[in-house]
Formats: C-alpha cells, structure tokens, sequence
C-alpha cells in the first residue's frame, strides 16, 4: 500500500538526467545560437536606446510641453491635461524624473513593439478557427507562466540588459493586445459585412474599411491593457536590469527603505493613471459616430 | 464596365436548390426525387432551403419576391449576387452563370453588376453619408472626385441634400434606408437588389419609399428584385410577383394574376385581405357586347385600376363607362354593378378555378 500514500514518482535518477539533459541541451543550444540571435534583436536594442536618450537628454520643461500637448491631442480635455502635468511635476520634484523617463521609454517601446506583433496575429487569428484554437493556448501560458520562468532562458540567451528586459516586458503585455484584436474584428456586425461582399470589396478592402475600424474600439482597449500590462511588468524586469523606476523599488525591498518603495511605486501608479486615462479618452473619441442623436 | 446605355439585365434562375448542413451535395438527388423538407430534416439533419426555384426576371422590371419568414427568399436574393453558393442550379445574368464565376470575376460581377439594399441598412456606422454613398464606387477604385460627383446626385435625388456630413446614428430609420438606396443608386450598376428594403420602416414612411422608388425606377429602369413579405407592397411595387413557401414558389405571375387566381389555399388566404379595387384591371371586368351607347361618353383607359374607374365614373354620375385602348379605340364596356362586385367578392382558390374554366 505504499503507493498509496506516497505518489509513485519518477525515479530521481531518472529525473535528475532528464533535467541535466535538457539544461545542458538548451546550453548547447545559447552557445550555438547566443550571438545569432541578439544579433536578430539588434535593431530592438537600437530603438530602445534612441527612446531612452531622446526622453532623458531633452530638457524637463520640453518633455512636460511635449507629453502635454500629445494628453491634449489625444484626449482634448484639460483636466486630464493638467492631471498629466501635475503628476509629472510631482514626479520630478521627488527626485524621480531620469528614471520616470526610462520607465516610458521602455514602456513606449514595449507598447510599440507589442500593437505592431499583436495587431497582425489577431487579424489571422479573427480569420481562421485553426489558428485560434493554435494561439489561444499559448496566451493561456504566455499570462499565466510566472514571469520569473521565463525570465531564465531570456537572460541565458541574451545576457542582462534592457532586450531581455524588453522581451519579458513585451511577453506578457502582449496576450490583451492580440485577444481583443480578435475579438474585435469577431463581434463585427454581419450585416455590414455582408454589405461589403455585396459591393464586392476584397478581403483587404474589407479588412481596411470595415473590420479594422469598426473592431478600433475594442482594439484601442486591447492597447489600453497592454500598457497597463507592461507597467506592471517595471520592477520585475528591473531584476533583469532594466533602468527605471522599478530599480529603487527593487533596492528598497532588498534594503527594507519604507519610504523609497513607496515613492517610486506612487510614480508608477501616476504613470500608468495618465496611461489609462489619455488613451481611454482617445478610445472614446473614436467613437463619437456611435452616439445616438436620433431616438 | 457595365455598359451604361443600357439600363437592366435579365436573370434568369435555373432549377435552382439548396440545402444547408453538413454535406449538401449528397441529398440533392434524393430532394430531386421528391424528399420532402420534413423528411430531410428528420432523416439526415439538413435543412431545405429552396427547391428547384425557375425564375425568369426581365431586364428593366420589378420583380417581387414574396413569402413569410422561413420561406426562403432571403436566400434566394442571396443566390443572385452569390453571398450563398447554391447546392445546384444556375443563375444566369448577360449570358453568364453567377454560380460558376471564380472568386475574381464575382468580385467584379458584384461591382459593376448588382447593387443592394439591406433590411437593416447595414451603414457603415464610422462613415458619414457621403462616405457611405461613395463606398461602391470606392472600392471600383473611381477617382474620388467622380465618386463623390455621383454620390451627391443621388443623396440629393433620395431626399437627403444637406446631411452629407451626418453620421448614420443621426439619422431615423426612414432616412438611413434612404442612404441605404443611394449608396446602391450610386454604384450604377443593371440589377438592384433589395431585400426586404422596406420592412423595418413604419407603415408611413414606408408608403413614402415604395414611392420614391416607383419615380425613380421610371427614370433608372434597372432590373429590380424586392423581396417582401408584405402582400400590398408587393402588388404596389411589383410588375411581377413570384410567391414563395417552404422554399418552393407556389406562384408566379401579375399582382392582378394573383389576386384573381389564387393557386392554393395558402395565396387565397393572402389575397382576402387586399384592397383588390388597387389591383385590378378594368379590363378583367369589361364585356364586349354591351351597346357602347348607354355610356353616355365617359371613357376609361384600357389598364386603369377598378378604384380610379369608379371614381371616374361617379365623378361623371354614369353607370357605365367605355373602356379604350391607347389608341382611343372601344374594347368593351364596364358596369358599376360589375365593378362593385369585382371589388368586394374575396375569390377563394377553388371559385376562381371554376370562374376560370
């Protein structure tokens, strides 16, 4: 009855070859493989270092006029204008503004990298069954395996630095991005599609004239999550080396600093509130059409 | 491109079937035997949805499809622009088969061939109705001046000059559906499609379309196919009317053919509660041995409804009336008493056959 009470495992023997196998096999795999593929990211590193300078070197006053007028811009709404400005000048007041700066480069490009990967594979996704029931699996894991995890292998490959950092980041903001861009471009109206096939458009003129901007809505949601998604991502990925803010917050969990903790984390909470609210304000003037005037 | 002197194409729809569900093509035969709809269902799980349907629409006509929900008419306009790929039979417009075009030539058979309108519009909620009118056009790929050129013709020709730049949303149901007829209208293309186009307006407003569309298909004369499942605007609209239930048509012919010989019980039931003085003829009710004298010189034109006859001739306080032709030659005399009695009696199917032989 012994199985009964202890589960039959693996033979640890047996275990302890399987893991050193596929240890010294993905190993084989970095040596071989390592410069290939940061060589791939290359461009990515390049992109991340020309936001990261342009945010740090141009003068505070200009960085605040400049995030301003793209709150204004997009939002056209002067309380979430001076909501903006106020937060960063706390933000700089405290001490805090080269590594706010690094935190939006990185979240900019994170952003950046995750709508221009994500859209196209929600397109397909929206497009084919198969491929859906291929990808949705895979977002299951990419939002649940703890981040850490893969963290490993990423760090294995491409050493510590901001692309790793970059590709932790992007990993799990991307899965909001590509579910509603699927979802999105689903929910879109039957009728209206059909329209479109009655006046022959192509599959491109249908995508481009109707399902992309009827399915923006939702899209600009997905982009919404993942932004929120990437902030969230700041203090893990500064474990990896990442600059920013999540590198105080890291200090002050190892160091016990109460204050220095809470300071930074009250600068990403701001971050991501200005975040939230700028591009939920653009979300909703995309839909002005939608309003219904006529009862 | 369409050639535009002509106005309208004839179709022509062949033995045309289908059946929705998992393996079409494998039951056709055995619905060719004579399979029922229930039995289909019953037996294998598929659905019946038209039954070896033969219409012959000409070219410049309104033809009216006309059944209840379930029908199958909607399906069936669907299979002369081929948003439903039929299980078999043909669909032949200008010579061609719709039903065997490959992917690109549909595209461009959809183009510059059909046009149509949608019981719910189906608008581009983003566009404005500019945007919305041009989109035909649009996607031909007409410089955007010729587009616009064309779509603001007809937004003006349906009554809606000055909400160029509103968005659907604003607009009520009455006047979505009138950007619904100008965004087909602008496409120019021969065959106009409109599927149950009418049906989601309020009873006014609707009278209100059926007219706006009667003017403009004096001046269009495309071929136009309405599906309806209302009896009145079908007899209003329709220069030829085809019934249709459970997938097969039961009837085709006139309004006038219909509402005086009813072929089932089914249609008899329909046409008890048309106002019949709209739909016929005087010519159905006139004799041609009354003496022409006892008229006392008021005539009627030969075609004229039952309903403006007699209010000709009680305007002129007669009892009969001379029926002429275009010519203004005698081709019979009417009565009141007959014309009263042809407006009031509901023909039952049966009655009517045995008037009829």
């Amino acid at each position: 009855m012994d199985w009964f009470y202890s589960f039959p495992n693996m033979n640890d023997d047996t275990l302890r070859n399987l893991k050193k196998t596929m240890d010294e096999g993905f190993k084989a795999f970095t040596r071989q493989y390592g410069d290939v593929i940061e060589s791939f990211f290359e461009p990515l590193q390049y992109f991340l270092i020309q936001a990261e300078r342009f945010m740090t070197v141009t003068p505070w006053p200009i960085m605040i006029v400049l995030i301003g007028g793209i709150a204004w811009i997009a939002s056209r709404n002067w309380k979430i204008v001076g909501g903006t400005i106020l937060t960063l000048l706390l933000i700089g007041y405290f001490d805090m503004w080269s590594d706010a700066m690094k935190t939006i480069a990185m979240i900019f490009v994170g952003t950046v990298v995750s709508i221009v990967i994500g859209i196209p594979i929600g397109i397909v996704m929206a497009r084919s069954d198969s491929f859906q029931r291929m990808v949705n699996p895979i977002l299951d894991v990419m939002q649940t395996m703890p981040s850490f995890v893969y963290l490993i292998p990423v760090v294995m490959l491409l050493g510590i630095g901001k692309v790793p950092g970059l590709i932790a980041v992007v990993i799990y903001a991307i899965p909001p991005m590509i579910r509603l861009t699927n979802l999105g471009i689903r929910l879109v109206d039957k009728d209206v599609l059909e329209a479109a096939d009655a006046f022959g458009s192509s599959s491109w003129q249908r995508l481009k004239n109707v399902q992309i901007p009827l399915a923006l809505p939702t899209i600009m949601a997905g982009i919404n999550q993942t932004i929120m998604m990437a902030l969230a991502m700041v203090v893990i990925a500064s474990m990896i080396g990442v600059q920013g803010l999540g590198q105080p917050v890291l200090r002050s969990v190892n160091g016990q600093f109460f204050s220095l903790g809470l300071f930074n984390g009250l600068a990403i909470v701001g971050i991501a509130i200005i975040f939230d609210r700028v591009s939920q304000a653009y979300g909703k003037r995309l839909q002005k059409h939608q309003e219904v005037v006529h009862g | 491109m369409a050639d535009r002197n002509i106005q309208g194409a004839g179709i022509k729809i062949k033995n045309l079937y289908k059946i929705f569900g998992q393996r079409p093509s494998a039951y056709v035969d055995a619905v060719k035997k004579g399979m029922s709809k229930t039995e289909l269902n019953e037996q294998h799980g598929h659905v019946l949805g038209l039954r070896d349907i033969n219409i012959d629409m000409p070219a410049g006509c309104i033809q009216v499809v006309m059944g209840l929900s379930g029908s199958g008419k909607s399906t069936l306009i669907r299979h002369i622009n081929r948003l439903i790929d039929p299980t078999a039979g043909e669909v032949i417009v200008d010579q061609a088969d719709v039903c065997k075009m490959n992917q690109n030539d549909l595209r461009q058979f959809r183009r510059h061939k059909t046009a149509m309108v949608f019981q719910k519009f189906a608008l581009l909620p983003h566009r404005t109705v500019l945007d919305n009118t041009v989109y035909g056009l649009e996607i031909q790929g007409l410089s955007r001046e010729k587009q616009e050129e064309q779509a603001r013709r007809w937004i003006e020709r349906v009554g809606l000059k000055g909400f160029e730049g509103h968005y659907p949303n604003q607009l009520s149901g009455g006047m979505q559906q009138r950007v619904g007829l100008a965004r087909a209208l602008t496409n120019d293309a021969p065959i106009l499609l409109m599927d149950e186009a009418f049906s989601a307006l309020d009873p006014l407003i609707r009278m209100d379309m059926q007219t706006v569309l009667l003017d403009l298909q004096k001046e269009i004369k495309k071929t136009i196919v309405f599906i309806t499942h209302d009896l009145d605007e079908a007899l209003r609209l329709g220069d030829r009317i085809a019934i249709l239930r459970d997938g097969e048509v039961v009837q085709q012919g006139t309004g006038q053919d219909i509402v005086l010989k009813p072929a089932d019980e089914y249609i008899s039931s329909f046409v008890k509660e048309v106002n019949r003085g709209r739909v016929i003829m005087v010519d159905t009710i006139a004799t041609h041995s009354g003496a022409p004298a006892a008229t006392g010189g008021v005539t009627v034109r030969s075609g004229t409804i039952l309903e403006d006859a007699a209010k000709t001739m009680t305007d002129a306080n007669q009892q009969y009336a001379t029926v002429v032709d275009d010519n203004g030659k005698p081709t019979g005399t009417i009565s009141m008493n007959s014309l009263i009695q042809a407006m009031v009696t509901p023909i039952s199917h049966l009655t009517s056959r045995a008037a009829a032989e």
